[in-house]
């Protein structure tokens, strides 16, 4: 059973640290279930929020060899009750007059927002845990999805604490 | 124009590396006495090479091993003035490498080495995965196209940053000139500091064309580098807690203790606590082999003293050291007995192979420092007896001492050529190897005493490393006598750096132990692969291409050849009255020679044989000698394809 943990890395915001980080999964073996990155409270900061799938290797190599990158900052490990995580989900549906209200209706139950429409298709915007994202795409499915693209998941932990950079002048 | 204007500035210095680091020691960088007091350089209207090469002598280099070309063309203008730092002009970019990790190796400091972009910089791959594997501190500096050209597929242009990611401690891209000075001093710093590595600098021409100002010393920015050096004092008391208990106890150290400069400590607290002592082969030399309480290198070629230690051991006290392959064997059956205490200052190496009981991140320095101390206190609480454990130990030095046998057909051995070069070099000669079972023979019949004398290609197994290595080392200490103990398939490799001495002066001494085979592999399709031999003769013997001795005279080096056991001494001395010159020395040795005891890969230690036909058994008190060879070989060939077949 792969076991799913979610990191909450602080980088600094230079060339090429995605490449690294990438990299060293690949080299290693480290399982990638998902990566999202973008700008911080701080300038120079970069946060990656990077689930992993754990399997052959605990998670603490993971974080060891990721520590051992120069760019990589801080570590900390977000636990699910703990903190808040979301995707963000971008789907074309196919729906003509015959169907569009049930797939509004459906829409309206997973709070989702349609953010384009034509005679043929609706696009639908939601946001959500993994396992919402699944349970609308699920529903959507009979009507027929004709594209759809996915985020990678942001967190952040409840409460409030912060996870900064200190060391960062 | 460059004017030097130092002038003290008011209030204390900006400290280059960050806390927790001992300048001096740890980051040799900053050990300059010249510069020791705070004094502030500012040099303006220098062109960015000006600040490269300025940058280069007040980080300390005092040599850069290189070859020029194109993008780095400008570094080089201003390097022909400088007083401070000697270029030498190797002849293959691998070369440069491999002499910059020689260079630190034998001296502790940084190696530089310098080549240009594009194929100049691809070369200096290989040194650079050798010195990460091996933690060797190594500053690369190759040049990059102009950055208007940068992802143009410009003439001579590689992603060498994109490409050395995977085999540098860190690398760095320097488009600006104003970054020069904080680049190098940062690439020195993560070199030196921590667990040391290959730090490359790629500098793009315009760069290092642009006017600039020199500042000197920089502000360093690494907030994500912290390497802890102190260890953690309740983890120290729970291993001197284990240490004063174990029965069976054994220091297994390796390369850290050399890198952190702890022999001394280290010999302390073996002989407080009278534990024996394994060297892994990165270790040889940190703790002297003629020590009484020395066992042996353990691994796959080690002693059976060594592996048979670590085998039955109850508690490994590991010293830098990370549980490598080719010591543990299968790792299931590695050492089952034995609780571990680990100390290492790269904490992803702990627990990474081996679950250790006590996890210690520190620089083995201050380890054991501390662990002497705590030691000490515990064993006023008693002490236990190791009688029995030594004579376990004693039992198995004397029925397997390390040997071997003269070839059959009468020729040369190649391990007591290489026993008697260290027995006339002597243990203040300097030895590097490449890789291969000259190697292994040179880390088994040399008798190593001190620190940095035995210089190799551990973890990536280089072959070809020895003569570049050996002329680094040479250039580090001038004073010391070095060989380098080579094959003669790894000699072909890089031998063109034979001319680099003969002409910068740097005479060092090759023995060619030529079997006229790639030997290690040979000795795998003897044992492995039903005797036969794919592509593992070279002609050396056969044809007598490429005749060495003619060779290393066409490379103005002496040449001498020794094909009979009466020469060997006569040759070797003469060999070493040289000293004006590089001399090469063509061993014509037996081809069948076996590397042993050996463990074959993938099995574990307890099926070690310790020679051909003998397999100690570690489960039990008796030694069982004598198995049959077929059956103990067919077992190591069904494990082998087993291990080949994952």
């Amino acid at each position: 059973m792969m076991e799913k943990h979610t990191l909450s890395v602080l980088v600094e915001d230079k060339p090429g640290v995605l490449a690294r980080v990438s990299g060293l999964f690949s080299r290693r073996g480290f399982n990638i279930a998902s990566l999202a990155v973008g700008p911080t409270e701080q300038v120079g900061v970069s946060r990656m929020t990077i689930v992993v799938s754990v399997e052959d290797f605990p998670l603490e190599q993971v974080t060891k060899q990721l520590n051992k990158l120069v760019h990589v900052i801080k570590i900390v490990e977000l636990e699910p009750t703990q903190s808040v995580q979301r995707e963000l989900l971008l789907v074309k549906v196919r729906a003509d007059a015959t169907v569009r209200s049930q797939v509004l209706e459906t829409v309206q139950l997973f709070r989702a927002k349609v953010v384009d429409v034509s005679p043929e298709s609706l696009t639908v915007e939601a946001t959500g845990t993994s396992d919402k994202i699944t349970a609308l795409l699920r529903m959507l499915e009979p009507y027929g999805i004709r594209e759809m693209v996915q985020s990678g998941m942001v967190a952040v932990g409840r409460g409030p604490r912060s996870i900064t950079a200190t060391a960062v002048r | 124009m460059t004017t030097a204007t130092p002038r003290p500035v008011p209030g204390p210095p900006k400290p280059a590396p960050p806390p927790r680091t001992e300048p001096g020691r740890t980051d040799p960088a900053y050990a300059d006495p010249g510069h020791a007091d705070p004094v502030r350089i500012e040099e303006e209207g220098v062109t960015g090479a000006q600040s490269l090469v300025r940058s280069l002598e007040e980080a300390g280099c005092e040599v850069v091993f290189g070859i020029p070309g194109g993008a780095i063309l400008p570094a080089y203008d201003p390097l022909l003035d400088s007083t401070r730092v000697r270029h030498v002009l190797v002849r293959h970019e691998q070369g440069a490498g491999h002499a910059a990790t020689g260079y630190a190796q034998a001296n502790g400091r940084v190696g530089v080495c310098m080549a240009t972009s594009g194929p100049g910089a691809t070369n200096l791959i290989t040194p650079l995965a050798d010195a990460h594997m091996d933690s060797v501190p190594v500053v690369a500096i190759t040049g990059q196209v102009a950055r208007p050209l940068i992802g143009t597929d410009a003439f001579q242009e590689a992603d060498i940053t994109g490409i050395t990611m995977p085999v540098t401690k860190h690398n760095m891209l320097v488009t600006d000139a104003a970054e020069i000075p904080r680049a190098i001093a940062e690439a020195f710093h993560l070199a030196s500091t921590g667990r040391p590595g290959p730090v490359l600098v790629d500098i793009s021409k315009d760069a290092l064309q642009a006017k600039t100002t020199f500042s000197w010393p920089p502000e360093l920015r690494l907030p994500g580098y912290r390497p802890t050096t102190r260890p953690h004092g309740k983890q120290i008391r729970e291993a001197a807690k284990l240490i004063a208990a174990a029965r069976r106890p054994v220091l297994y150290v390796g390369g850290g203790v050399l890198k952190a400069q702890a022999c001394d400590e280290l010999r302390e607290l073996a002989e407080l606590t009278g534990i024996p002592v394994v060297t892994t082969l990165m270790a040889l030399g940190a703790f002297p082999d003629s020590h009484p309480q020395h066992v042996g290198m353990p691994g796959m070629h080690g002693s059976v003293s060594a592996v048979g230690a670590l085998q039955k051991a109850d508690l490994l006290i590991t010293l830098g050291a990370r549980f490598d392959d080719r010591v543990t064997g299968q790792l299931a059956t590695f050492a089952p007995g034995a609780k571990i205490v680990h100390a290492d200052i790269d904490p992803a190496e702990i627990g990474k192979n081996r679950r250790a009981d006590v996890p210690i991140v520190g620089d083995c320095k201050e380890v054991l420092a501390d662990l002497l101390v705590a030691v000490e206190a515990e064993r006023k609480n008693g002490i236990a007896d190791l009688s029995e454990w030594w004579a376990q130990l004693d039992s198995w030095r004397t029925t397997y001492p390390l040997g071997y046998d003269w070839p059959d057909d009468g020729s040369l051995s190649p391990q007591y050529v290489i026993e008697r070069i260290g027995a006339i070099a002597g243990p203040d000669a300097i030895y590097a190897a490449g890789v291969g079972q000259h190697q292994m023979w040179a880390a088994q019949f040399v008798k190593y005493e001190n620190p940095r004398t035995w210089l190799n290609s551990g973890g990536l197994g280089t072959m070809g490393y020895a003569v570049p290595a050996a002329m680094g080392a040479k250039v580090a200490c001038p004073d010391s006598v070095v060989w380098a103990i080579d094959g003669d398939g790894c000699f072909q490799m890089t031998n063109q750096e034979l001319a680099t001495c003969a002409i910068e002066g740097i005479p060092i001494k090759v023995a060619v132990i030529n079997n006229g085979n790639l030997g290690m592999v040979r000795q795998w399709q003897n044992l492995f692969y039903g005797e036969r031999y794919s592509q593992t003769e070279l002609g050396t013997h056969k044809h007598r291409i490429p005749d060495f001795k003619l060779l290393a005279e066409a490379m103005g080096c002496v040449g001498l050849r020794v094909e009979s056991r009466d020469d060997v001494d006569r040759v070797i001395k003469e060999a070493m009255e040289i000293n004006d010159r590089p001399v090469v020395v063509d061993f014509v040795v037996g081809a069948d020679a076996q590397v042993w005891p050996m463990v074959a890969a993938g099995t574990g230690n307890d099926e070690l044989m310790a020679a051909r036909s003998i397999r100690p058994l570690f489960d039990g008190d008796e030694l069982v000698a004598d198995v049959d060879t077929e059956s103990a070989v067919t077992a190591q060939v069904n494990a082998q394809s087993q291990e080949e077949a994952r």
